[in-house]
């Protein structure tokens, strides 16, 4: 298998007031294509700056990154977005949609700023297929507020798509849902991995994690643990399990 | 990016705030309507003044007879009386580029006909005076050469003196009596309005200046004479060669002042257009201050906007958007704002005039320069105080402005 993510010996060090903090200490890694990987630890564990790292949006102070064959660990600004435009789809935790602008118009912003640029048609379908992917295809001319935060996640999760990237990176994206919405959203990814799309997400719940196929565990700037996940939840059987409770509750009523 | 896409996103920017996005137009607008306003009134005077000095004639030059000092007592202009009849004929004969003399002299007088009697000005003149001065006759003819060389007891009236001497009849072959002279009237000229002193040039009486010396005025030296260039471009020539002969006919020494004083039409109205110019100058500059202050009130809200959309710009950022993109996004917000306040601007200035004349009576000129050129200059006032604002935001860093509050 193509190796999408090679980490070798990370740091990261940041010069802010009297006292240098050390938030990556070495940190070496490789992630292959297919994989679906969550990225734990506690807060202050170094794994958000990890994240910010491999999503292209900082450079490591020290060691090298290759992503998808492309060493970015001495890229500029410039290059650094047209990486993340190119070769990484975002989600995050607070949706991070743009306000008052139509579903559809958010899965289109990767490929406005696209320098090989498509036609408006083609453009377009691209976002409707990415919304599709997610099935949002019939809520395409939603605004934000008019979507439900599962729905506004699966129109960032389309947007991270609609470039056709190497890498998804998750920060968080269950954070401000329910646990059923989570569990459908977890079901989103789930689907996509086995598509072929490599997934990093980074979590702190561990329940979350158990949906993805191999957990890396960082403690003070360094993976303490990396390991497959022993027992894999799918998203599927588990809604069906949470279905069937909410039936058991009512019927107890 | 593509550019349409920028600007649409720019204009739905604008109308998600559009009360503040019309307050903040609103100081272009100001701006731009008081510059459209202001240069219109300028170029309004300078055209009524220009045209006024078109109603002087044509090429027109004029000879004035220098002042006396007689025991410390100084004589105005014309006190003198060093020109003479014979100047202003060898100036026709011998300077070349003069096309047509005209020696004058005034006189004030009470004219009556009839029951009537009016007070008014005497101009004693030559055949070409109309000529000289384009002016035409209503009615009748001009008095010829010969009433000239005769001292006829022709004249022809202005039309403010027709009008008060014969109220309800034509005057043409009638008899007035200037100073008891009988003086038959040959023509009526046609209104010329006011000078641009203010004065009424058409409260005249004209008559042959032969007439006028010995019949009225009792004088033997002319007060001044008119003389005409064959073209635009002569005129200067023209000047100093009527100089040069009335210095060697007055036996003026080399290094000695002149006993005349000579001016040509283009010098009154350089004179003219340029204190316009001066007004048309400072009221812009005032309005190119409020512009400035409107540009301000942009950037202000420019900055404002930045702050807020933190969060927008980190996701743009996050999903590929170069620093360049995001500069041009607020750089095009900011010209949109601007432009468009500058076009509504225009509109307003237009209209700010025309109100004007319609209730100052001021003459106003909207010159097609003036509206380009206001329209430019809030395009760039919104470049100008759109680029810092832009700029700052361009430099964010995306993982800050994602977690922006």
């Amino acid at each position: 298998m193509q190796t999408v993510i090679r980490l070798q010996d990370i740091h990261k060090i940041y010069h802010t007031g009297e006292v240098d903090v050390h938030a990556v200490r070495g940190v070496s890694l490789e992630i292959t294509q297919g994989e679906f990987v969550a990225l734990m630890g506690a807060s202050g564990s170094g794994k958000s700056t990890m994240m910010n790292i491999i999503g292209c949006l900082d450079r490591p102070s020290r060691g090298s990154y290759l992503l998808d064959g492309v060493d970015v660990s001495q890229l500029n600004r410039d290059e650094l977005a047209d990486i993340r435009n190119q070769k990484i789809g975002f989600v995050f935790q607070g949706f991070n949609l743009l306000a008052r602008t139509s579903a559809l118009e958010n899965v289109e912003l990767p490929m406005l700023y696209t320098r090989q640029r498509l036609g408006g048609q083609s453009q377009r379908e691209r976002a409707l297929n990415a919304l599709d992917a997610v099935g949002l295809a019939d809520r395409s001319d939603h605004k934000p507020n008019q979507l439900s935060g599962g729905q506004q996640q699966r129109v960032a999760i389309a947007r991270a798509l609609s470039n056709d990237p190497a890498l998804l990176l998750a920060d968080e994206p269950t954070g401000n849902l329910d646990t059923r919405t989570s569990v459908e959203i977890m079901g989103v990814f789930q689907k996509l991995n086995d598509q072929g799309m490599t997934i990093v997400m980074v979590t702190h719940e561990l329940d979350i994690a158990q949906y993805t196929k191999r957990m890396v565990v960082m403690r003070d700037g360094k993976v303490v643990s990396d390991s497959a996940v022993a027992k894999r939840l799918a998203a599927d059987t588990e809604l069906q399990r949470l279905q069937e409770e909410q039936k058991a509750v009512q019927l107890a009523d | 990016m593509r550019y349409f896409v920028i600007i649409k996103v720019a204009f739905r920017a604008l109308r998600r705030n559009k009360m503040r996005t019309i307050l903040t137009m609103l100081g272009i607008i100001i701006g731009v309507g008081a510059v459209i306003a202001m240069v219109g009134i300028g170029n309004g005077a300078k055209a009524q003044v220009q045209a006024r000095i078109a109603a002087l004639g044509q090429n027109v030059i004029q000879v004035f007879a220098g002042n006396i000092n007689r025991g410390g007592v100084r004589s105005g202009y014309g006190g003198a009386g060093t020109l003479t009849i014979e100047d202003a004929l060898a100036m026709e004969r011998e300077v070349p580029g003069v096309s047509a003399v005209s020696p004058e002299v005034r006189s004030g007088a009470q004219v009556m006909a009839g029951n009537n009697n009016w007070s008014t000005s005497v101009m004693g003149e030559s055949v070409d005076y109309l000529t000289i001065r384009q002016w035409d006759l209503d009615d009748g003819v001009m008095f010829s050469d010969t009433d000239v060389r005769a001292a006829a007891k022709v004249c022809i009236l202005g039309k403010t003196v027709a009008d008060n001497l014969f109220p309800d009849e034509d005057p043409i072959g009638k008899v007035i009596r200037i100073r008891n002279v009988p003086m038959k009237v040959l023509g009526v000229l046609k209104p010329k309005g006011a000078s641009m002193y203010g004065s009424d040039q058409d409260d005249v009486i004209i008559v042959p200046y032969t007439t006028c010396m010995k019949r009225f005025a009792g004088v033997t030296m002319l007060r001044s004479i008119l003389a005409q260039a064959g073209s635009a471009d002569q005129i200067n020539d023209v000047q100093d060669g009527i100089t040069n002969l009335l210095r060697q006919r007055h036996r003026i020494q080399a290094g000695h002042d002149d006993d005349f004083m000579i001016r040509n039409q283009q010098e009154i109205a350089e004179t003219q257009t340029a204190a316009m110019d001066t007004m048309t100058a400072l009221l812009a500059g005032v309005a190119i201050i409020s512009l400035i202050v409107g540009g301000i009130g942009i950037m202000n809200i420019m900055l404002v906007s930045v702050t807020e959309r933190t969060r927008e710009i980190g996701i743009r950022m996050a999903v590929g958007a170069r620093g360049r993109d995001i500069l041009l996004q607020f750089l095009i917000e900011a010209v949109a704002l601007s432009s468009t306040g500058g076009a509504l601007g225009i509109m307003s200035g237009i209209i700010g005039a025309q109100l004007i004349t319609f209730f100052q009576h001021w003459p106003t000129l909207i010159s097609p320069d003036s509206i380009v050129l206001a329209f430019a200059f809030s395009a760039a006032v919104g470049i100008f105080f759109g680029f810092y604002p832009a700029r700052k935001a361009s430099q964010l860093d995306p993982i800050d402005a994602l977690r922006y509050e």
